[in-house]
């Protein structure tokens, strides 16, 4: 029994996960401005690293632990980079 | 999913209710981002996500793991220490470079930059 309400809110929460990844994905396209598009790249790193998440919840292997790291340290990394782009126009000086 | 037979059931219980209200939260998060009207808005509905969410699928994941393999398992706080860290100085480097670029391009709903550097012995800016 519990093990079927822990299968179906992992199901739920993947669901829901896709649908906020779409609505980042709607404002990276749209976005009016570039500083809008990074807000939502890092939005979905964010996402894409609680998918992972869960799916490491789902299958109960700690190998997921190890992606999900990566892709935190990688949107990090890729934000600071974007956003100094923004201030200055370059990336490295 | 045969590990989920294995989990007591508090354990799943907790576990579901953890990840279904992380996933809630950013779900709510990147909807503040389409209804939101100006960037400055908007740059706070992503943080729901990236520190509430990240926080809350972390502890379930924590609680799954503890109990499957009866010890504790912690390493995914790493995760959730890195992301707290991480998301306010990513988030106030792309505000602040927001608001250089809109007070370069002289945006008119952009607050004009203020701070007046007075020459009072001391060198600082006293500006408030």
């Amino acid at each position: 029994m519990s093990a079927v309400v822990l299968v179906w809110a992992v199901t739920i929460a993947q669901c829901m996960l896709v649908v906020a990844m779409g609505c980042n994905v709607y404002r990276l396209v749209r976005g009016p401005r570039a500083q809008d598009r990074v807000l939502c790249l890092d939005a979905m790193y964010a996402n894409a690293m609680l998918l992972i998440l869960t799916f490491g919840i789902r299958t109960g292997s700690t190998f997921y632990f190890e992606a999900a790291l990566v892709i935190g340290v990688i949107g990090f990394v890729s934000t600071v980079a974007l956003a100094k782009f923004l201030m200055r126009g370059e990336v490295i000086e | 999913m045969t590990h989920a037979e294995a989990l007591p059931a508090w354990a799943a219980l907790l576990t579901a209710f953890f990840v279904l209200l992380g996933a809630s939260l950013t779900l709510i998060g990147a909807i503040g981002t389409l209804q939101l009207r100006t960037f400055f808005e908007r740059i706070h509905a992503p943080t729901l996500g990236t520190s509430w969410g990240t926080g809350a699928i972390v502890i379930g994941s924590m609680i799954c793991f503890s109990v499957l393999q009866t010890r504790f398992v912690l390493h995914e706080i790493l995760i959730g220490i890195f992301v707290t860290v991480t998301t306010p100085v990513t988030l106030m480097l792309l505000a602040r470079a927001a608001l250089y670029r809109d007070r370069t391009e002289g945006n008119v709903e952009v607050p004009p930059h203020e701070v007046v550097a007075q020459k009072d012995g001391s060198g600082e800016p006293t500006g408030s």
